[in-house]
């Protein structure tokens, strides 16, 4: 174990304000579930659990699987293979990211259900009552499955991604030596050494999927948090729903501890002997083509259909020639509220793993394990958790002015938009120490070793050889943090100050009253917002022929 | 980096520009914490400052504005909160953070049926929950909520989740006027009569009976009206369907309420009170009523033609606060039927 230095000081004080920031909501939540709520638990035994335990295992199982695939396939051939079409791929690929869940599934509910799009059109040939036949029932579980993994299998692109680029060609050319075909070095090489990576887009996939109520509900699905509303707004009852969270941060925990045993063997440092990297193969021809077309099937149902039908509304219902100058208002509100939260996130992130990759000592690894819980709640608990502890502080700062005769300054940090920002942090702080954590579980201790060896201190060591092998996953972490903060709805909705709306907010506005349609701009707005940083990151995160 | 923390520094300066000052206490404001979409409300607010020179300062949230007035204690800069259903209601006063509406002009134009016994909240404007029946294939104009229960319905009746606010409100006016035991026998017929499992909103409710997957749908009165008036796409929704207003035996038509209630620490009280009676007030109402589809509270004031269309409201008596006491009860018997699953 390095011994602790000053910079070893300063990032182990910054994890550890981290997971006491991280811990506050939490703690405020355990806090409410302390309050009995006797006739809470009895009925949900009895009723609501069985079926609702299920369905939520189905759908993340479901939304898994499908993200898995989907994520691990396009991420890659994209890495590890040079075809036409590669360009445009590498930017249009995460964009359904973009997507709120619950706009996806308005959008192919309304394509797909009895007179929608399809169904007129499979009307001009058949009759009406035959096409009705013809339809998804996407209002159902596997409706859900799909919809869902449509939008969240970035998240598992963007884990896998620098997994696969930086695979050291080594593993890959003894592989090929001892006869093994491509597949092969796919399912028995490529696969295994990406897995710490992907177990992180899954884990984060499937916490928005328990997250998720808008789609669910919608779709007709029961899941965990949906029970956890109604017993909270239903039942009246805050500490049966507070106590119903505990038990899925528990799950959730108990998942994640499953995982980490399943891989213990495996999470040992891969010692290269030379860092070069796997170059990419050429596919010509049909193969070219397939894999083209492979990595552009998610990103047209996730991505482009929806698209078109908010371009469409947009147009249809003249969004765009009576363009409401408030919207630009909310878009700068939303931009400004996830850059402060995106880079704020990455910077605690990455404080937070490197305090524990210097030292891994108890203190450091209890840090960064409550460092990643923010994401296990769902958005509106957190956000009540938050109330607490943010207006604690609020609340204080006006005792103080009035104990100094001052006047009350009001509340400063709800007042200002900066709980917003706060609750971000916590809720997205889980994506970047994710990446990172799986990005330096690649990095070889013999790197650090070498470089210590040859004089270089600590932090020397991390700018000249971890950041430059950390920065695919870093870009991809701050891309996807900035998308997820744009989406998101309840904290936000919860805890902006008065007058401050946001894209998100000014989707909510149109479709609570049952027309998101013409919310269609203002999801335009998101998407736009999202197309700049995955435009202009993409550009680096192609790595170079190998670390210097 | 650099780039990084160039990007940093100008978005937080950005972002102190606009946040920087926040709205409190000073003269000539209200502030406004809302269930109902600010978009919604805004043409009111706008009216209501054109009229008095009083800036209206908004927020407004799907759910835990109450726990978060809790939160913000004595310094609270919220005046008055809006709801758009029973529900939350009861919530912002269980959480202690109302104080009673002395206001005569309220008591004056609200019905007592409409009000809180203790003065805590008042009801604004009104929605009822009715049926969208479809034209080509039922007959009958009347309709009574315990014939729903009917098992001539088999098969053909699609409905939201018996959870949302809107479901429980009525199932909760259901079991205060029957009791448990009776409420659950008929959530288990009405069960049994749905077309699929409960999903959507209200206006996929319209979509599946004009598609012919069920015959009745049920919806709030506002939703057909904007269906019809405001949304060409959704027109042959709510062309295909006739909204029937159906009543309790020997009753009325179930109504919900949106309401209002007054912040317990609200700093600017003398504004909040002089926009609850203004919300109370002829002009408000009409606006309620023709751009939001709602029946208005106050009594002269002309419903809008296309909801006048339905028929005349018989709003059912049983006073508000009895539904809202039946909420859980109604939510239990959800799931105990398995009405979702």
């Amino acid at each position: 174990m390095t011994p602790v230095t000053h910079s070893g000081r300063i990032a182990a004080a910054i994890a550890v304000a981290t997971a006491i920031l991280v811990a506050a909501p939490v703690i405020s939540i355990v806090t409410l579930a302390l309050q009995p709520a006797p006739d809470v638990w009895q009925h949900l035994i009895d009723y609501v659990l069985p079926a609702t335990i299920l369905d939520t295992s189905l759908l993340l199982g479901g939304v898994g699987v499908l993200s898995l695939a989907m994520g691990t396939g396009t991420a890659w051939l994209i890495s590890l293979h040079e075809f036409r079409g590669r360009g445009i791929l590498l930017w249009l690929v995460p964009l359904p990211l973009a997507i709120p869940t619950y706009l996806a599934a308005y959008v192919y509910v309304d394509l797909f259900e009895p007179l929608g799009l399809v169904h007129r059109t499979l009307a001009l040939w058949l009759p009406m009552q035959d096409a009705v036949r013809m339809l998804p029932n996407l209002r159902s579980l596997p409706g859900a499955i799909f919809v869902i993994a449509l939008v969240l299998y970035p998240y598992v692109y963007f884990s896998a991604r620098p997994m696969f680029q930086l695979q050291s060609a080594e593993f890959a050319e003894a592989a090929r030596t001892l006869g093994a075909g491509r597949w092969t070095i796919f399912w028995r090489v490529s696969l295994p050494m990406a897995r710490p990576a992907l177990a992180v887009g899954v884990a984060l996939v499937s916490l928005e999927t328990l997250n998720d109520i808008g789609a669910s509900e919608y779709l007709g699905v029961r899941t965990l948090t949906v029970s956890v509303f109604t017993t909270w707004l239903n039942r009246g009852s805050l500490a049966g729903a507070a106590q119903l969270s505990c038990l899925m941060l528990a799950i959730v925990a108990g998942l994640i501890a499953i995982e980490r045993y399943g891989r213990r063997n495996i999470t040992a440092e891969f010692s290269a002997e030379s860092p070069r990297l796997t170059q990419r193969t050429e596919l010509a021809g049909v193969k070219g083509a397939c894999a083209f077309a492979a990595c552009l099937l998610p990103v047209a149902l996730g991505f482009l259909v929806p698209l078109l039908f908010l371009a469409h509304q947009s147009f249809k219902r003249g969004l765009l020639a009576n363009f409401d100058a408030a919207l630009w208002r909310d878009a700068f509100n939303s931009v400004a509220f996830a850059s402060l939260a995106s880079l704020a996130a990455l910077l605690l992130g990455f404080a937070t793993i490197l305090a524990w990759r210097w030292r891994p000592d108890a203190l450091r690894a209890v840090a960064l394990n409550v460092a990643q819980t923010g994401y296990t709640l769902p958005g509106l608990v957190l956000a009540i958790g938050l109330l607490g502890p943010v207006l604690a502080i609020d609340n204080a700062l006006n005792a103080i002015a009035g104990w100094l005769g001052r006047s009350l300054p009001g509340l400063i940090v709800v007042g200002s938009g900066a709980a917003v920002v706060i609750a971000y942090v916590i809720r997205f702080l889980a994506v970047p120490t994710g990446f990172i954590k799986a990005g330096f579980e690649r990095i070889p201790r013999d790197y650090d070793d070498s470089a210590r060896a040859v004089g270089a201190g600590q932090t020397t060591t991390m700018r000249l050889i971890h950041l430059p092998l950390l920065r695919p996953a870093m870009l991809g972490a701050v891309i996807v943090v900035f998308v997820d903060c744009l989406k998101e709805l309840p904290a936000t909705l919860l805890l902006r100050p008065l007058n401050v709306e946001t894209l998100a907010t000014s989707i909510y506005q149109y479709a609570s009253r049952g027309s998101f349609e013409d919310g269609a701009l203002a999801a335009l707005l998101i998407v736009a917002a999202s197309i700049g940083p995955v435009a202009w990151l993409t550009r680096f995160s192609d790595v170079p022929a190998g670390p210097a | 980096m650099t780039k990084f923390r160039a990007t940093a520094a100008t978005a937080a300066l950005l972002c102190f520009i606009a946040f920087g000052a926040s709205p409190a206490s000073a003269d000539g404001e209200v502030n406004v914490y809302t269930y109902r979409e600010t978009k919604l409300i805004q043409p009111l607010f706008d009216a209501f400052t054109k009229d008095t020179g009083i800036k209206v300062n908004v927020v407004s949230a799907s759910s835990g504005l109450e726990q978060r007035m809790k939160a913000e204690g004595a310094n609270s800069p919220a005046d008055v909160l809006l709801t758009v259903d029973l529900g939350r209601l009861d919530d912002a006063v269980q959480a202690g953070v109302t104080q009673p509406i002395k206001s005569v002009v309220i008591d004056e134009i609200v019905p007592a049926q409409y009000r809180d016994p203790d003065g805590q909240w008042a009801g604004i404007s009104m929605r009822a929950r009715v049926i969208y029946a479809s034209k080509d294939r039922v007959k009958q104009d009347k309709i009574t909520y315990e014939e729903l229960a009917d098992p001539k319905w088999k098969g053909k009746i699609c409905i939201r989740s018996g959870q949302h606010i809107y479901n429980n409100g009525l199932f909760a006016a259901y079991v205060a006027k029957y009791g448990e035991a009776k409420a659950e026998e008929w959530l288990k017929g009405v069960k049994a009569n749905l077309a699929q499992k409960p999903s959507g909103g209200d206006r996929e409710a319209a979509r599946d009976v004009a598609a012919g997957k069920c015959d009745i749908g049920i919806g709030n009165t506002y939703y057909w009206a904007l269906m019809m008036n405001n949304d060409p796409e959704k027109k042959p929704w709510a062309e295909a369907t006739k909204v029937i207003l159906p009543t309790f035996e020997g009753g009325g038509t179930h109504v919900n309420l949106s309401g209002v209630l007054l912040a317990k620490h609200a700093p600017n009280k003398a504004n909040g009170i002089k926009l609850i009676e203004w919300l109370a007030g002829a002009k408000a109402q009409q606006i309620y009523a023709d751009a939001n589809y709602e029946y208005p509270i106050r009594a002269g004031v002309a419903v809008n033609p296309t909801i006048a269309g339905y028929g005349k409201l018989v709003a059912d008596p049983m006073p508000i606060a009895k539904i809202v006491a039946n909420r859980k009860a109604a939510s239990t018997l959800v799931d105990k039927v398995g009405f979702d699953n």
